[in-house]
């Protein structure tokens, strides 16, 4: 520990960094696309700041690829396994989005919201 | 260890910066990739190379590929309508 | 009034993540960890066979769960499908490429294939696992997409395999209800040598289903995005 900076204040830093950044784009962007890229980096943001709850510092990944390793300095696999989930869901919700948006496309002409009637607010 | 995970995240937070800045969405997506691997190297800091393998295949490439052909097909329209 | 709400709620998300902030949510110590993770490692590898304790709780402890996220991926290449609906037209003719990228990409195809698989296979053993094998196999299946000028997709073969992969799942599942452990998902099988190839029972076989799934689904999805009319 080396004054204010520690890995966890690093980690939480930068994913509530990339969550803001993403609602922000979300917020004040006006192309549909990069509304979905908003969605995606948010979402980046939420998978680094579960990793990191289940971080110990200085111990090792929760592999038993060789014999003496110690269950007490593994890291917690719970929340490794649930943003591999995470992950793969977000993959899906945003190609479902951007098919919605091909369709859109194909119907309106355009990827402003402030063009399209019923997407403006 | 501690200075290259906040080099990390210096350099993941100037990538999302810029997807605001820049006009392109072509290149807007390409910072989206490289926010995507900087974080695989950082998950493979923490001592999850599961995630970091999941998010490098998943995020960094197979997300860019939907997006690419979602801009390809919804700019070729606008192009020659303008032309 | 858009800006108002956005400003508002952004600050919000600033001062909850700005009291975050300072050590309170990683433990830096062993002695604050978290009791479900500390007791799933110390018996993951006598219960499961499993040299990685991240892919005995996907698979066998949440096993459940990852039922339900290949649900959920099926229902979104489902929705995909329909809204790309394909009207079987001649495919456009793609511009010339090069021919060195023709043949680069034929040549890296069968290696990205073998390492999709490899990275299946070897779920059990290290990082990796059914889902980042099968997108590294539907990339390498773009990589043939995007260069060669006819691609003999053959979509219903890719619904079959989808299909009967889901189902091996289930069934899977269901032979270890009816087994001696008497719950969905047991292990029915021995487990073997621990941290070789072919151990920890029913893990390889469901991670190579999810494997083919993933795999199947995804390669559709890229096809139908981009072949689509």
């Amino acid at each position: 520990m080396n004054g204010v900076l520690s890995i966890s204040t690093v980690l939480n830093f930068g994913s509530a960094g990339l969550i803001v950044l993403g609602l922000y784009i979300v917020f004040t962007q006006k192309n549909l696309i990069k509304m979905v890229i908003g969605i995606d980096i948010a979402e980046t943001g939420v998978n680094v700041l579960l990793v990191s709850t289940g971080y110990i510092k200085g111990n090792t990944a929760p592999i038993f690829s060789k014999a003496g390793l110690q269950v007490s300095s593994m890291v917690d696999p719970v929340p490794q396994a649930l943003v591999l989930t995470s992950i793969v869901i977000g993959f899906g919700v945003s190609a479902l989005a951007l098919a919605m948006i091909i369709k859109l496309y194909e119907k309106t002409g355009t990827l402003d919201t402030s063009k399209i009637r019923g997407l403006k607010w | 260890m501690l200075y290259l995970l906040a080099f990390l995240v210096v350099v993941m937070l100037i990538a999302g910066i810029a997807v605001i800045v820049v006009k392109d969405i072509l290149s807007a997506v390409i910072l989206t990739t490289v926010i995507s691997l900087v974080v695989s190297v950082i998950f493979l800091f923490i001592a999850s190379p599961d995630v970091a393998i999941t998010e490098a295949a998943i995020g960094a490439a197979l997300t860019t590929v939907v997006f690419v052909i979602a801009i390809k097909r919804t700019r070729s329209k606008e192009t020659t309508d303008k032309e | 009034m858009r800006k108002v709400i956005s400003f508002l709620l952004l600050a919000g998300f600033v001062f909850y993540f700005a009291t975050l902030t300072g050590g309170l949510l990683i433990p830096d110590s062993s002695a604050d960890r978290s009791s479900v993770g500390l007791d799933i490692l110390s018996r993951s590898a006598d219960e499961t066979g499993s040299a990685n304790a991240v892919t005995s709780v996907v698979v066998l402890y949440r096993g459940f769960d990852t039922l339900g996220e290949v649900t959920v991926l099926f229902l979104a290449a489902l929705g995909i499908s329909v809204f790309m609906k394909s009207t079987g037209e001649k495919r456009k003719k793609v511009l010339d490429q090069s021919f060195i990228l023709k043949t680069g990409s034929r040549l890296l195809f069968p290696l990205m294939f073998l390492f999709g698989m490899y990275i299946i296979a070897h779920g059990h053993l290290s990082p990796g696992g059914g889902f980042p094998g099968g997108v590294i196999i539907a990339t390498g299946f773009f990589v043939i997409l995007l260069t060669s000028e006819s691609v003999n997709f053959n979509k219903t073969l890719m619904s079959v395999l989808e299909g009967l992969a889901g189902l091996s799942f289930i069934g899977l599942g269901v032979v270890g209800l009816l087994g001696p452990g008497n719950s969905f998902l047991q292990n029915f099988l021995p487990l073997g040598t621990f941290n070789t190839v072919f151990s920890a029972g029913i893990i390889p076989l469901i991670y190579a289903v999810v494997g083919i799934k993933v795999g199947a689904e995804l390669s559709s999805v890229v096809y139908a995005m981009k072949e689509s009319k």
